[in-house]
């Protein structure tokens, strides 16, 4: 029985992990108990700053704390990061402190809450900004091991955790294979490419198992990290399959398509399909129900893997 | 605190010249806003600000953010004063590869704690500074200046009440409230009302002083050094003048962001005593 969890839970583990740091400082905006910095804020209540709501504020303190030396780790809704944007901006990424935030309750996935509460432009904005690492993990295990990684990181850092529980793939890895920057192949296979992130991983590992029930034999890429992008992995990917498909629970327009496609274009082509929300917004619905209505769950990447393939 | 006001006075002059020559040389920037802020930003460097200018990233510093970070000319003017910089480095102001960037920038100048430019972020950076100080069990303080027209922004709001909730002792703000924003008077764009009692409303010290009079800056820098309540942000309220000390850019919106010609230049020289008429 495949263990489920959610990602926000692997954060939530990963600063404990990191207490012991006593220079790791946590921020919240009136919303630990969902992100799960709450555990932090009961271990260790003299590191951890309340901002109320106020993300704005949030950002720049945490600039403050690590222009004086402290390693903060920020974490609200991944659309509450959304409005303190520009802080992000101007005062993190552009003097690049070591501001790591934290945005839950990513994508449709999100559910039932709605629109409003389901980002799904996070990743493009941020992956615009100079300096930035733009991480959305796909499991509790990787997003715990990614957090503690950026303890040691000297620049800023973006990572989205889902609310909703996802299949484990990763329990009992060797954690030095799960690295900042580094795409994981998850399955090996050479007729065309299913480059992932975050709860679309587990569904292109489905679409994997049908399109090898027709004869299909597909490789599944873990890409945790947006920003670096892994190019040489996806380089090899378009010489050994020469059709690749993304898939993702964010606007088509602006996250790991686009990543793929800015990257296949200056290099090795290959034809490439997109999976991810058709450029509309969500509504409210269990998650499942949103991968359908979004039209991202297995039976879409299948679809996009084999049009890609005849593409070749 | 060896300087005397009359010391203070001629320091503050000299970068009002530094400040007119900077923005006449790029043909661009901020004067009104330096020269209102300028007074303060002398006497807080010169008698309050624990620091090394020979090590300019030293931790355990005092900070200083101008959270109005346009108004980079004065604070070039007076890092140049107490030895941050060179005087020859203030030639670089807006000019490509210069330590003096348009707005204040902590990757840029020696000297300088945080990258500004976009309003209503520096109180809240301010904040963060003084809540690791408090972790690392110093008595370095945040000193953050902002102008009057910033007010506006809502983040400055966020900060503000946080920085009271967390009992943030060792934070300090300047208000240059030289009532002229970029497009006008600020009384014209937005009335802000009763600003000492809004501060007070959210649980800062308050005091109130002429900006521009050497000795009351000095009590006001008292005042923000040992508040009445210790355990509380301060906030020191600064009644100034948009240009202050050139007489046509007194009061005068359009030399908010905007350089002196030549003929204007000349006279500021003179108004400020470095040329004959």
């Amino acid at each position: 029985m495949t263990r489920m969890a959610a990602t926000r839970d692997g954060y939530g583990q990963a600063l404990l992990d990191l207490a012991d740091n006593p220079k790791v400082v946590v921020l919240e905006a009136d919303l630990g108990k969902s992100t799960k910095s709450l555990h932090f804020r009961k271990a260790h209540p003299e590191r951890t700053v309340s901002c109320g709501i106020g993300e704005q504020n949030m950002l720049l303190v945490g600039a403050g704390m690590a222009a004086s030396g402290y390693i903060p780790f920020a974490s609200t809704f991944a659309i509450f990061t959304e409005r303190a944007f520009e802080q992000m901006r101007n005062g993190v990424a552009r003097p690049n402190l070591a501001v790591h935030l934290c945005g839950s309750h990513g994508g449709t996935h999100t559910g039932t809450d709605g629109s409003s509460a389901q980002s799904i432009e996070d990743l493009a904005v941020f992956r615009t900004l100079p300096n930035v690492t733009v991480l959305h993990p796909c499991d509790d295990v990787s997003t715990r091991i990614l957090t503690t990684r950026l303890a040691g990181t000297k620049s800023p850092s973006y990572m989205r955790t889902a609310r909703n529980k996802t299949p484990v793939l990763y329990d009992d890895v060797d954690p030095d294979s799960i690295q900042i920057g580094k795409g994981i192949e998850l399955k090996d296979g050479n007729d065309v490419a299913i480059i992932a992130c975050g709860v679309l991983v587990s569904e292109s590992l489905k679409a994997a198992d049908i399109l090898m029930q027709e004869g299909i034999n597909a490789s599944v890429i873990d890409m945790h990290t947006l920003k670096p992008l892994d190019g040489q992995l996806v380089d090899r990917m378009v010489e050994r399959c020469g059709a690749i498909v993304t898939a993702e629970d964010h606007n088509v327009i602006g996250g790991l398509g686009s990543a793929v496609a800015e990257h296949l274009v200056a290099n090795k082509f290959a034809p490439l399909e997109m999976v991810g929300v058709p450029d509309r917004f969500g509504e409210s619905g269990q998650a499942d129900e949103m991968l359908d209505l979004m039209k991202l769950s297995a039976k879409y990447i299948v679809e996009a893997a084999k049009k890609a393939i005849s593409r070749k | 605190m060896s300087k005397s006001i009359a010391d203070l006075e001629e320091m503050a002059r000299k970068c009002r010249v530094e400040i007119v020559k900077m923005v006449h040389r790029a043909q661009a920037g901020h004067p009104g806003g330096s020269l209102s802020e300028i007074d303060l930003i002398a006497a807080l460097y010169a008698t309050r600000m624990r620091i090394r200018p020979e090590q300019p990233d030293w931790d355990d510093r005092d900070r200083f953010i101008l959270s109005k970070g346009h108004a980079s000319p004065g604070m070039y003017a007076v890092l140049a004063e107490m030895g941050f910089i060179s005087h020859e480095d203030l030639k670089s102001y807006r000019v490509l590869g210069g330590v003096c960037q348009g707005h204040v920038d902590m990757k840029w100048c020696p000297g300088v704690d945080f990258s500004a430019g976009s309003l209503g972020m520096g109180l809240s950076f301010g904040m963060g500074c003084a809540t690791a100080a408090r972790l690392d069990a110093s008595d370095r303080r945040a000193f953050v200046m902002i102008g009057d027209g910033e007010m506006q922004e809502g983040s400055v709001w966020e900060a503000a009440m946080a920085a009271a909730h967390h009992e943030l002792g060792n934070l300090k703000v300047i208000l240059d409230r030289n009532r002229i924003q970029n497009d006008d008077f600020c009384e014209e764009q937005m009335r802000m009302f009763d600003i000492p009692a809004k501060w007070k409303a959210f649980g800062w010290n308050v005091k109130e002083i002429d900006g521009h009079d050497m000795t009351e800056v000095m009590e006001g820098l008292d005042f923000l050094e040992a508040p009445e309540n210790c355990n509380g942000p301060s906030i020191l309220i600064a009644h100034t003048v948009k240009g202050a000390g050139i007489s046509y850019m007194e009061n005068n919106p359009s030399f908010h962001g905007a350089a002196p010609n030549d003929e204007q230049f000349h006279q500021a020289m003179v108004e400020l005593g470095e040329v004959e008429a």
